[in-house]
């Protein structure tokens, strides 16, 4: 199975639901294998790009390709997709059993075949010795676990998830994470992934699609979403983030110089295809790349002045809120426990150096 | 909990014994060893039981009734449940006249419904009065019972387990046959049950439109004019009313068993 090679592709694919675009032309490419994550807040159209996936949704425009065939009127049952939905639909009048076997009926298995699969596949699942439970017997991340498994047993080309964790509480969710994980890295199948929760995705997936009012932002692995946003979005959904607005005086061997206001010149990777001298632009600095210092840092560096606002104390870290004089908002600040200043309160209300180095920050367009 | 006999509980008890005191006395004549049904009560006797089973056309009455019935309770309920199914999914355009008008024979008086019956039939379409008239008459008001059943079974039906089915490779009509049809099965017992009694007790419409063929009610009332037949009447209203009331207490009981299995059972 080599990767790399795409098992998805969008074209431009879009969907109204009357005046609404709930997918607003979606271009993109899922690979074989992968484990593809759809991230965005509720009403982006997640859901919605999924069922088109899955079939229970015909694109208003654009086509779907799944292993090269364009499937955008392929009905759900003709489709070599399966889903695992948000609230399971587990067969309320089947077996843990016969639920797995549900959709195994027109394979063509022998009756010997057909329960070694659905032996398999409990065992995949942890669930072995409760084939013969009934639906309502079964606690939410057992429900969670036979979904997954009458999916995988029809051995689909994608498996579609539809916020599968949602409903289970902070520690099964994460226990469930690690095992959906191993779970794809075992059976190998592609995953699409649909969640609004950004953390889960950048566990679990090897790309993400970060997506906004029914667009697909960006498209790149959880490292790259988080160190090189390529919009204003992207870096305020991922994460936290400062921003500081300015207009571009120029750029130079991958640094980009801005006017930033009240607070000075100010510098910042750039891309490639940064926009020319003039426009607007924010620079975005994590807040554990920013560092405070009682003394003013060394040229250089980006540096401004403030007072603290507030602490925060984690034990392995500290978060502090900056308070400049021209910024409506305060700068964040996180800084691990063996760069921390004094733990004493006494540091609120002091003024304060913020500095970061010019790599440290990336450079958004409006 | 103390039991207070106040005015209230006087008036349920006096409600009681009037609705259902007359129609004990049916059994307890049954079995009165006396052609008239006056106290006081002569002596035990199962004679009028005897009468009923050696009458052969009490017996063609009574086949006709459950031919009727068990005919009239599956086309009802096919009707119902198609209609519940429509209704409990779908947003369709004028639904709510169109159910309205479905309901209409709930409220129509059945005497007035069973004369505009027997116009129809009988003047304008022309159509011989057989069991078949009657069996249409009787479906004309049992949809409505069996679509209440089937709505309140059906409603909050998670359509994604139908999505889930067409998801692992079902068509629609395998679908409804795999997961929606099972999952209503109660209601439909229910409803079964329901409209079973309904046209075997139903008196007016039968009268209006059946022929030569009698079903048990109209022959029933037909013995009344006998008053050496009256205690087999008698006999045959006894068992009437007892087959009926398990019926109904049964469908009940499916009808509440399948409620509490519909329930979220928790994620
Ligand atoms: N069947 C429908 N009819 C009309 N509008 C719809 C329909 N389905 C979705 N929408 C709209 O499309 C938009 C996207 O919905 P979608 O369910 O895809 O969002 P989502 O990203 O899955 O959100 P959530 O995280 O809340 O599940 C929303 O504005 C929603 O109201
Ligand atoms: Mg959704």
């Amino acid at each position: 199975m080599s990767t790399g090679e795409s098992i998805i592709s969008l074209r431009s694919v879009a969907k109204h639901f009357g005046s609404v675009r709930a997918v607003d032309d979606v271009s993109f490419d899922i690979r074989r294998g992968e484990f593809f994550s759809l991230l965005g807040p509720s009403g982006c159209g997640k859901t919605t790009l999924l069922r088109m996936l899955a079939g229970f949704e015909v694109p208003t425009s654009g086509a779907i390709l799944i292993d090269g065939q364009d499937v955008s009127t392929v009905p759900p049952h003709a489709r070599p997709t399966n889903m695992v939905f948000q609230n399971y639909a587990i067969f309320p009048h089947l077996s843990v059993r016969e639920n797995i076997a549900y959709g195994l009926r027109k394979k063509g298995l022998s009756k010997q075949e057909l329960a070694q699969t659905v032996e398999d596949a409990l065992a995949l699942i942890k669930m072995t010795g409760y084939g013969d439970r009934a639906s309502h017997q079964l606690s939410g991340g057992q429900r969670q676990r036979v979904a997954l498994a009458r999916a995988l047993v029809c051995k689909p080309k994608v498996l579609l998830l539809d916020e599968p964790l949602g409903a289970l509480d902070k520690k099964l969710r994460e226990e469930m994470q690690l095992e959906l994980r191993q779970i794809q890295r075992t059976v190998g199948v592609t995953f699409v992934f649909v969640t609004h929760d950004q953390e889960e995705a950048l566990a679990l997936s090897d790309r993400i699609a970060v997506m906004s009012r029914g667009k697909a932002l960006q498209i790149d692995a959880a490292n790259r979403l988080y160190e090189a946003p390529n919009c204003k979005e992207v870096a305020a959904f991922i994460g936290s983030m400062n921003f500081f607005q300015g207009s571009l005086r120029e750029t130079s061997g991958g640094t980009a110089l801005v006017d930033a206001g009240p607070l000075g010149q100010l510098s910042a990777s750039a891309a490639e295809n940064a926009p020319g001298p003039g426009s607007q632009v924010s620079i975005a600095v994590r807040p554990e790349k920013l560092r405070l210092a009682w003394d003013k840092p060394a040229a250089g560096q980006n540096a401004i002045a403030g007072r603290i606002a507030t602490e925060a104390y984690f034990g392995d870290r500290s978060h502090y809120h900056v308070a400049v004089e021209g910024l409506a908002e305060p700068i964040a600040v996180a800084m691990q426990k063996s760069d921390r200043l004094l733990d004493d309160a006494s540091s609120i209300g002091r003024p304060v150096w913020i500095s970061w180095a010019p790599e440290a920050a990336v450079l958004l367009t409006e | 909990m103390s039991k207070r006999f106040d005015l209230l509980t006087i008036y349920g008890i006096v409600f009681l014994v009037f609705l259902y005191a007359p129609v004990l006395l049916l059994p307890v004549f049954s079995v009165n060893d006396a052609t008239v049904a006056i106290f006081p009560l002569k002596g035990f006797t199962l004679k009028a039981y005897g009468q009923m089973v050696n009458n052969p056309a009490l017996l063609a009455a009574l086949k006709n009734s459950l031919v009727v019935a068990v005919g009239v309770s599956v086309v009802s309920t096919a009707f119902g449940l198609l209609a519940a199914m429509g209704v409990t999914r779908y947003k369709l355009p004028g639904q709510g006249p169109v159910m309205s008008v479905i309901m209409l024979p709930l409220v129509v008086p059945s005497i007035i419904l069973a004369v505009a019956l027997l116009v129809l039939v009988r003047q304008v379409f022309d159509i011989p009065l057989t069991l078949w008239t009657v069996a249409a008459g009787h479906i004309l008001i049992c949809v409505p019972f069996s679509m209440m059943v089937l709505m309140s079974r059906l409603e909050g039906f998670d359509r994604s387990l139908e999505e889930a089915s067409a998801d692992l490779g079902e068509s629609g009509w395998m679908t409804f046959w795999r997961v929606t049809f099972p999952i209503a099965m109660p209601g439909i017992v229910a409803s079964l049950l329901m409209c079973f009694t309904i046209s075997l007790d139903e008196y007016v419409l039968a009268f209006f439109l059946s022929g030569l063929d009698q079903t048990l009610p109209i022959f029933l009332y037909g013995q009344l004019r006998f008053p050496q037949r009256l205690p087999m009447t008698l006999a045959l209203g006894t068992t009437i009313l007892i087959v009926s009331t398990i019926i109904v207490i049964f469908s009940e009981i499916l009808r509440r068993r399948g409620v509490q299995s519909t329930k979220p059972t928790g994620l």
